[in-house]
């Protein structure tokens, strides 16, 4: 875990979780838990069922408050937040990071469009002059709702689902509403994207659709993605840094190559036996 | 779409009526089938009526029968099933310009119904319920807060318009913004309790919110005089010019003949105007951020606050809102009055507001318009009834509701689009549970 690629030297930390410990009465979710994820990359927190991956995500998100430790986020420009004593609609909008959720949250009764809309709340109000300028029908207002479908209409081009702008959310179905959900994160435009297990219930097409989306999000956009994903294909082929959890524990960190043949991982992975374990890895592979 | 369900037949219908007969035969059999009653001497005397429980579990098995029925030539009813597709494009234009029309028939309606003062109390009186429908539409049609306790906002405009006429003889036009300054203020401090609050509890808090402001109504008797209330409220002027028969009055200036109706006319526009303010207002805060937030809101918080939205504030501008518009309608009641009481806002008046914007479908301006115009205008429809007025309306409501349970207009329009303008079923939005 030392080691760093060369490549990504010129990059810093985006984020910086040191000693985060999260717990819910006795029992303890997370324990001393620490790691980087570095800025315009995708890094990946992956562990077996029960590991506290979204316990972790809710701590960075604001909705938890973690029982100690600290959550440092670093913006491009240098300003930096203490992300667990921000209130949780103040980690969107004053420190930037977007999340969507492992059983998607999107708007069902408003259409696709109305959707990223409202992601895009904040910079609206403000040019809305908090309602009255709206109200009032002022030509600034005007502008920056031109504005706003405007970016609205990109991202729904981005993710192919332009022409069904005005259906309703709920209507749409599974692989969309997941690209949609990403789609409406991003319109907060984000500093840090944390996607909770985003290839969840796609099938292998929409998994390598989503894996181009998120790739292009990272190149063009220039956004750091933050993600949880038990689907390994996605984890390998897209994933810049990888951190292993396990029990709550950080157990491995690495390239997706180091941790793949972590035998902590695969132990965690797939049972206590190694033999066969790694007999089973490399058939995978 | 996929509901290929077989449609039930005759014997599952008669099945169904059939159950509903025995529930009523167990209901009713003691209700109506014995009757008890003190004897001279105190003892028990009681005798069967067993003509009327034959009638009434006929009567279950009937109408449960043909509702069945209905329902299974019908399908689940859904518009297009009713209307030939040659019939749609007529009516989709129709469709179109029905608010309009009702707009100008609501404007012309004085003119029509001049003569009948009746009828013009009961405009009156329908407008208002509209304005309270549209207030009350904010908060739980379009923020999904169930809100039971309405009516305290409409007492505070009312009381406050009165208190603040009487005592500094401040004139309606000054006293009608501050009404409603300070019903939302009261909004406000309703919302911060129930800020963590959702569906049931905050109905819950809701309700005695209501409450508590009309026991303090009651009881603050060096304030608001108690259960006599308050009474010699001004009437509203023209604009200044007062409508009585002197000299200096409306009638006069204006070189016409004095006629009472005169006031009840103005009275109604007065009410129409405040009306169309809250529908123009609403209409446009849907377009904006702030009120793309409160269906949002409505759809899921959760969500809401990952993208940044100060829930918080969003709810508390709700409350606020529909507080105000409640507001300005106590004002306006308080005016036409010319007399308040405790007595004219309890949970009676929150729940037919609320059963208004139930009915009219939540979150439809047009909707709530129209189940105002039925629940108003029809239960005094049914006046001729008598005692059986309150089971005859209850009867039409049931019917109403099993034939659209969605509402009047079960549809929400979007509030931006790229394309083509869309309605969605309400079928997928999540009313009610923020």
């Amino acid at each position: 875990m030392s080691a760093v690629p060369a490549s990504s030297a010129a990059h810093d930390d985006i984020l910086a979780v040191s000693g985060l410990t999260m717990r819910f009465g006795g029992i303890v979710a997370i324990n001393d838990l620490s790691f980087t994820a570095r800025r315009g990359e995708i890094s990946a927190l992956i562990g077996p069922n029960g590991a506290g991956k979204t316990t972790v995500f809710n701590c960075i998100t604001g909705f938890y408050k973690p029982t100690s430790g600290d959550i440092r986020l670093t913006h491009s420009d240098g300003k930096s937040y203490v992300l667990q004593s921000l209130n949780d609609f103040r980690i969107c909008k004053v420190a930037k990071v977007a999340r969507t959720f492992q059983n998607i949250r999107l708007f069902p009764g408003l259409t696709a469009l109305e959707n990223l809309m409202v992601a895009q709340h904040n910079a609206l109000m403000r040019a809305s002059g908090f309602t009255l300028m709206g109200l009032l029908g002022m030509p600034g207002w005007r502008t920056a709702e031109k504005a706003a479908i405007d970016l609205s209409s990109y991202w729904l081009e981005r993710i192919g689902l332009f022409d069904r702008a005005d259906e309703a959310a709920g209507n749409l179905p599974y692989g969309d509403q997941r690209r949609l959900e990403i789609a409406r994160a991003m319109c907060t435009e984000p500093a840090l994207l944390c996607l909770d297990e985003p290839a969840a219930g796609l099938n292998a097409r929409e998994s390598g659709e989503l894996n181009e989306l998120l790739l292009s999000i990272r190149d063009d956009r220039g956004a750091s993605i933050l993600l949880i994903e038990h689907d390994m294909s996605v984890v390998m082929e897209i994933s810049d840094h990888v951190t292993v959890l396990d029990y709550g524990v950080k157990i491995a960190g690495g390239t997706p190559q180091q941790v793949r043949d972590d035998p902590k991982v695969i132990a965690a992975y797939l049972g206590t036996d190694e033999e066969t374990a790694l007999a089973v890895m490399e058939g995978d592979a | 779409m996929g509901n290929e369900r077989t449609p039930p037949g005759f014997a599952a219908a008669l099945k169904k009526a059939s159950l509903s007969a025995f529930v009523a035969l167990i209901l009713f059999s003691l209700m109506v089938g014995v009757r008890t009653e003190a004897g001279p001497t105190g003892q028990l005397i009681y005798w069967t009526r067993f003509g009327e429980l034959a009638g009434l579990v006929s009567a279950v098995f009937a109408g449960s029968l043909i509702l069945e029925l209905l329902r299974s030539w019908f399908g689940p009813l859904d518009t297009g099933k009713f209307i030939p597709a040659a019939a749609d494009g007529p009516l989709k234009l129709a469709q179109r310009f029905f608010p309009l029309a009702l707009l100008i028939f609501t404007l012309i309606f004085p003119v029509i119904f001049y003569e009948k003062r009746y009828i013009l109390d009961l405009g009156i009186l329908v407008l208002t319920y509209v304005m309270l429908g549209w207030g009350l539409n904010v908060v739980v049609g379009l923020a999904g807060l169930l809100d039971l306790g309405y009516v305290a906002f409409y007492a505070v405009g009312a009381y406050s318009y009165a208190l603040l006429a009487t005592t500094f003889g401040l004139s309606f036009w000054i006293c009608l913004p501050l009404a409603g300054i300070l019903a939302a203020f009261w909004g406000v401090l309703l919302g911060f309790p129930v800020l963590r609050l959702k569906g049931d509890y905050l109905a819950i808090v809701t309700l005695a919110f209501g409450e508590i402001i009309r026991l303090v109504l009651i009881n603050w008797q060096t304030l608001t005089g108690g259960p006599n209330g308050i009474t010699g409220i001004p009437r509203p002027s023209f604009f200044g010019i007062p409508l009585t028969p002197g000299d200096d009055g409306f009638a006069a200036r204006f070189g016409l003949e004095f006629s009472p109706t005169h006031r009840v006319v103005f009275l109604y526009y007065l009410i129409l105007a405040l009306a169309l303010l809250t529908n123009w207002v609403t209409i446009r805060l849907r377009g904006l951020p702030i009120g793309r937030a409160w269906e949002a809101m409505r759809e899921d918080e959760v969500a809401c606050r990952a993208l940044g939205i100060n829930i918080t504030t969003t709810k508390l501008t709700a409350f606020a809102t529909g507080a105000m518009f409640g507001g300005f309608a106590g004002a306006f009641f308080a005016t036409r009055q010319g007399f308040i009481s405790p007595e004219s806002f309890t949970f009676h008046e929150s729940a037919l507001v609320l059963a208004i914007v139930v009915l009219g479908g939540m979150g439809s301006q047009l909707g709530v318009a129209l189940a105002a115009l039925v629940m108003i205008g029809g239960f005094e429809l049914f006046r001729d009834f008598e005692q059986y007025r309150m089971l005859v309306f209850g009867l039409a409501m049931v019917v109403l509701m099993v034939w659209r349970p969605r509402g009047l207009v079960g549809h929400r329009e979007a509030t931006v689009f790229l394309h083509h303008r869309t309605e969605i079923s309400a079928e997928l939005s999540r009313e009610g549970r923020g």
